[in-house]
């Protein structure tokens, strides 16, 4: 009787082409995500002007030309200059660095003291799980802004303070998102297979349940990376945030935030542009490294 | 004639192309008779269903015609359908969870159900009306249990209010869609004793969709058996399984397994291979690529018509007397 | 294949087992019931045979079945595979364990990691017990194929394959570790019709190859008697009536068994004009709080006083027949 079965084999459903968990494969699915792509390409080369701005910036760090005052944009500054003279551009480029690097740092340390707490939280459950989770709660009726505010005014409004202050905040959105996800995976039959075979829980937790977590991770992180550069931004704009001569996007918003109105207009809206670029990118990014991650390969 | 199905087809356009769910299908539904339309998932049983509730999503696309007691329902306008929905034409879904508002009593959805059809009723003529036909599918104390919710119903009862919802204005064609899948089989004789007296009291005409049968032989007067979106198969029940015609309907019941015999040591008769999808029909008949008794040339070629194999008596093969009949092996 | 399993004579056998669940509760709300899923329950399997397990849902089937295959710990009685007890083991003891008892689920689409290659699925239980090391790709071959895949599929995704293919994914992944007893839990159930029959030939075919011990879970009592050399029927926790198949199938001597029996629908009109059905009144009662005594009766045409008060035990009827009713009586339900 070798051939009960034999009949079903050979015909898969659909005649899709394989689409398999391969490091060639997820790259494959990335490009042909629309909008990725053209961001990867955006972000990086935001990274680059901004890291490489000693060398790519038209003109050094805060060059002041009082006699030329502001100006809008012309052929000499493409982006204008503010009222002490200083090249727009080479600002915000300057700026830019401690922007990107605020929002990537607080977006990695959240997401891993988010997932590692979360997912302890969500598998081991208990009074353990209930407690972590009670933290996250108090963290949502707190009105968070004024929590990082007071953090940063004690500490003193250093890049690494503001830093530690956003992720001790970030970390409790991408908990709980975790937390969710794993309490429902952790239903899904494949789970107690695993239980089955014989795998441990690390094994379990490592080889099954993190993987089905990369999407909705690499999502909140991108997010966590977007609101971390708006957070920081208010915070300038408030005057918490990073202090002269440290300059930020944020912090450029805020000394700009009076023009409104006036034909300065401009020094308002590029910063404005940089940071709203910078997190319509990340986002997509995000949306592509979901989809290019998930073997499932959605048609897009 | 109740009802007139004519060439109908069912359409979806999807991701990896369009669907077609269902494809010229035909049929005549008596009045007070009992049909089963029987096939797998995917089959176009559910869908065709649908079509004749006109509930179908608004993405599909409905060519052929369905006429009730000679009105076409295809292509009336979502209002007109409203007005033949639930009076005529009532369905019962195989959730009967999903299927009733969870906020609502159940004595709220089946007053719901009858003033929509009534406008001029008193409201103590609703609540006894709503009594009666919780009493008519067999719910005990009806009078308490009209103001209870459905979580507290098990899930028999659930499926027992939704036959009352659903007969609320004595429709004359009631469609079950697996009405007892969900069901645990003491809870789905139970269910079907309901269906079948029902029918019995109202005289209503019923059509029966279901994957078994089991069910269907122990229901139906007459059957339809749907394989990838068309029908293989029609007649009454006692040809349909003593004097089968096509090789699709065979095989189903050989393979099964029967729970009224010893089985000794033979192994199943299996059909080979899998359903195919929707959106890539095989050419000529559907079943020919699974099929012990195709022949090339002849059954992929042309999809094949009903032959008539008896009285009322259909199979939709070219084969149709060429194979031995019984195990198609 | 390793002939290994093939020589295997040790069987399955429990005794007395109950499994609990606790229901609600929490950190604030103290008060958690406690429902009996499994109730004293005690079967055997002789090695190479297949028992069958029915019941509606609720009845604790699933809870017994996942007991055995120690994917959960029972609260007491004993779990004996061949000589060894098996009930309480942990550790090393239990990993040593699951490469003889594995377990197949009903769930095809749920039970397998769908970021998880066919590969990497099989592969897996390979790794954890070390076995056929450096050989693991051939192994995931043979495997494919013993299950009736095409073993050039193996990197595919669980997701391309079809509910069939998939369950058949599950049975490779079970076999893999070379088990003596397969717990299979309404393996069948959520496929198509024209699906089943292969299905229950494969598992049929292996049994018979390889020498497997299954305890086979079904609701669908046409499936568990093609299947079973003995089959067992619960309600509500207890197992009501046990015997060898035909003689359980013929002369049903519970009143739930009887009904059960009765009503499930067979594919033949003319049969099923001829039949006598049960039907039984009401629903059944929720395991908080089961009827006290026979936790039949509140469903029984037979219950008296005594139904009530006395728990009836199960009752050797010879031929290897058991029931658990104080008024036994055989009925023919065909």
């Amino acid at each position: 009787m070798s051939g009960v079965g034999q009949a079903v084999s050979g015909e898969l459903i659909g005649e899709q082409q394989s689409s398999t968990g391969s490091a060639v494969q997820i790259m494959r699915r990335f490009l042909r995500h629309r909008l990725a792509m053209p961001s990867l390409v955006v972000l990086v080369l935001l990274l680059v002007v901004c890291f490489g701005a000693a060398v790519i910036a038209p003109y050094p760090r805060g060059l002041q030309d009082l006699l030329l005052g502001p100006t809008g944009p012309s052929p000499e500054h493409w982006l204008g200059t503010d009222e002490i003279g200083r090249d727009y551009l080479s600002e915000i480029l300057y700026a830019g660095q401690v922007s990107l690097a605020i929002g990537l740092a607080v977006a990695v340390l959240s997401t891993l003291v988010g997932t590692a707490l979360g997912a302890i939280a969500g598998y081991v459950g208990g009074w353990i799980g209930e407690l972590l989770m009670r933290i996250t709660d108090l963290f949502l009726i707190v009105p968070a802004i004024a929590l990082i505010a007071i953090i940063v005014q004690g500490l003193g409004p250093s890049p690494v303070t503001i830093v530690l202050a956003l992720a001790a905040l970030g970390w409790t959105y991408i908990a709980r998102v975790v937390r969710g996800q794993v309490l429902s995976l952790r239903e899904r039959d494949f789970i107690d297979a695993a239980r089955g075979i014989g795998a441990s829980s690390v094994r379990i937790i490592a080889s099954h349940l993190l993987p089905n977590l990369v999407g909705i991770v690499v999502v909140a992180m991108s997010l966590s990376v977007a609101s971390a550069i708006i957070v920081e931004s208010t915070l300038s704009f408030l005057g918490f945030g990073v202090q002269p001569p440290d300059t930020s996007w944020g912090a450029m918003l805020s000394q700009a935030a009076g023009y409104v109105g006036t034909d300065r207009v401009y020094l308002l809206y590029f910063p404005g542009l940089f940071i709203l670029v910078t997190v319509l990118c990340v986002n997509f990014i995000g949306d592509g490294l979901r989809d290019a991650l998930d073997p499932q390969g959605k048609q897009l | 004639m109740l009802l007139e199905v004519e060439n109908l087809s069912i359409s979806f356009p999807t991701e990896s192309g369009i669907a077609r769910a269902v494809e010229g299908v035909s049929f005549r539904l008596l009045e007070g008779e009992t049909m089963g339309i029987v096939g797998e998932s995917g089959s176009g049983k559910s869908m065709t269903a649908m079509a004749i509730m006109g509930i179908l999503p608004r993405a599909a696309t409905v060519t052929g015609s369905i006429r009730f007691r000679g009105r076409e329902l295809v292509g009336l306008s979502d209002e007109e359908l409203r007005e033949v929905r639930g009076r005529d034409i009532a369905i019962v879904f195989q959730d009967a969870l999903t299927a009733l508002n969870p906020v609502m009593t159940v004595g709220e959805q089946l007053m719901e159900a009858v003033r929509v059809h009534r406008p001029g009723i008193t409201s103590a003529q609703l609540r006894a009306r709503a009594v009666e036909l919780l009493d008519l599918v067999g719910i005990p104390d009806p009078e308490r249990r009209i103001d209870r919710y459905p979580h507290e119903f098990s899930g028999g009862m659930r499926q027992r209010v939704m036959i009352g919802v659903s007969i609320a204005n004595e429709p004359d064609l009631l469609i079950a869609d697996e009405p007892t899948t969900a069901l645990d089989v003491t809870v789905q004789a139970q269910v079907l004793d309901v269906l079948r007296e029902v029918q019995q009291r109202t005289g209503t005409t019923v059509m029966l969709i279901t994957h078994d049968l089991g069910v269907i032989a122990g229901v139906a007067d007459r059957v339809i058996v749907m394989y990838a979106g068309g029908i293989v198969e029609a007649a009454d029940v006692d040809p349909l399984f003593y004097e089968t015609a096509h090789p699709y309907t065979a095989g189903l019941l050989a393979s099964l397994p029967r729970m009224d015999r010893r089985s000794g040591d033979e192994p199943l008769y299996q059909i080979p291979g899998q359903p195919p999808l929707s959106t890539a029909w095989p050419a000529g008949c559907r079943f020919f690529p699974r099929c012990a008794h195709a022949v090339a040339g002849r059954c992929d070629t042309v999809v094949p018509p009903p032959v008539t194999v008896g009285a009322d008596h259909t199979a939709n093969c070219v084969r149709v007397g060429e194979w031995p009949k019984g195990v198609p092996t | 294949m390793a002939e290994g399993s093939a020589d295997v004579s040790s069987s399955l056998t429990v005794d007395h087992l109950v499994k609990e669940y606790r229901v609600g509760g929490g950190l604030l709300r103290r008060r958690a019931s406690v429902v009996q899923a499994v109730s004293d329950v005690s079967l055997s399997i002789e090695a190479g045979k297949t028992f069958g397990l029915v019941g509606e849902s609720g009845c604790g089937k699933s809870s017994l079945g996942r007991t055995v295959a120690r994917l959960q710990t029972g609260e007491s009685g004993s779990i004996r595979l061949g000589g060894d007890e098996i009930s309480r083991v942990s550790g090393r003891s239990l990993r040593a364990i699951r490469r003889r008892v594995q377990f197949v689920f009903q769930d095809p689409y749920a039970s397998l990691n769908p970021r998880k290659s066919v590969r990497a699925t099989l592969a897996e239980p390979l790794a954890i017990h070390r076995l056929h090391r450096g050989q693991e790709s051939r192994r995931v071959s043979e495997l494919l194929e013993q299950v009736g895949l095409n073993p050039a599929h193996a990197d595919r995704y669980p997701h391309e394959f079809s509910g069939g293919q998939r369950q058949r994914i599950g049975i490779a992944r079970a076999l893999a570790v070379e088990p003596e007893v397969i717990v299979l839990d309404e393996p069948v159930s959520a496929l198509d019709v024209s699906i089943q029959a292969g299905v229950l030939n494969l598992l049929d075919e292996l049994q018979g190859r390889l020498g497997l011990t299954y305890l086979f879970i079904a609701h669908d009592l046409s499936v568990v008697r093609h299947l079973s050399d003995r089959v067992g029927v619960m309600y509500l926790g207890r197992m009501v009536e046990q015997g060898p198949v035909d003689r359980l199938y013929e002369h049903p001597m519970h009143p739930y068994t009887q009904a059960l029996l009765s009503a499930i629908p067979v594919p033949d009109p003319k049969v099923e004009r001829a039949r006598q059905r049960i039907v039984l009144r009401g629903d059944v009662p929720s395991p908080v709080s089961p009827p006290s005594g026979c936790r039949f009766r509140t469903r029984c045409w037979k219950a008296t006083e005594k139904c009530a008060i006395e728990t009836p035990e199960l009752v050797d009827l010879g031929e290897g027949q058991s029931v658990a009713c104080h008024y036994p009586a055989e009925r023919t339900v065909f």
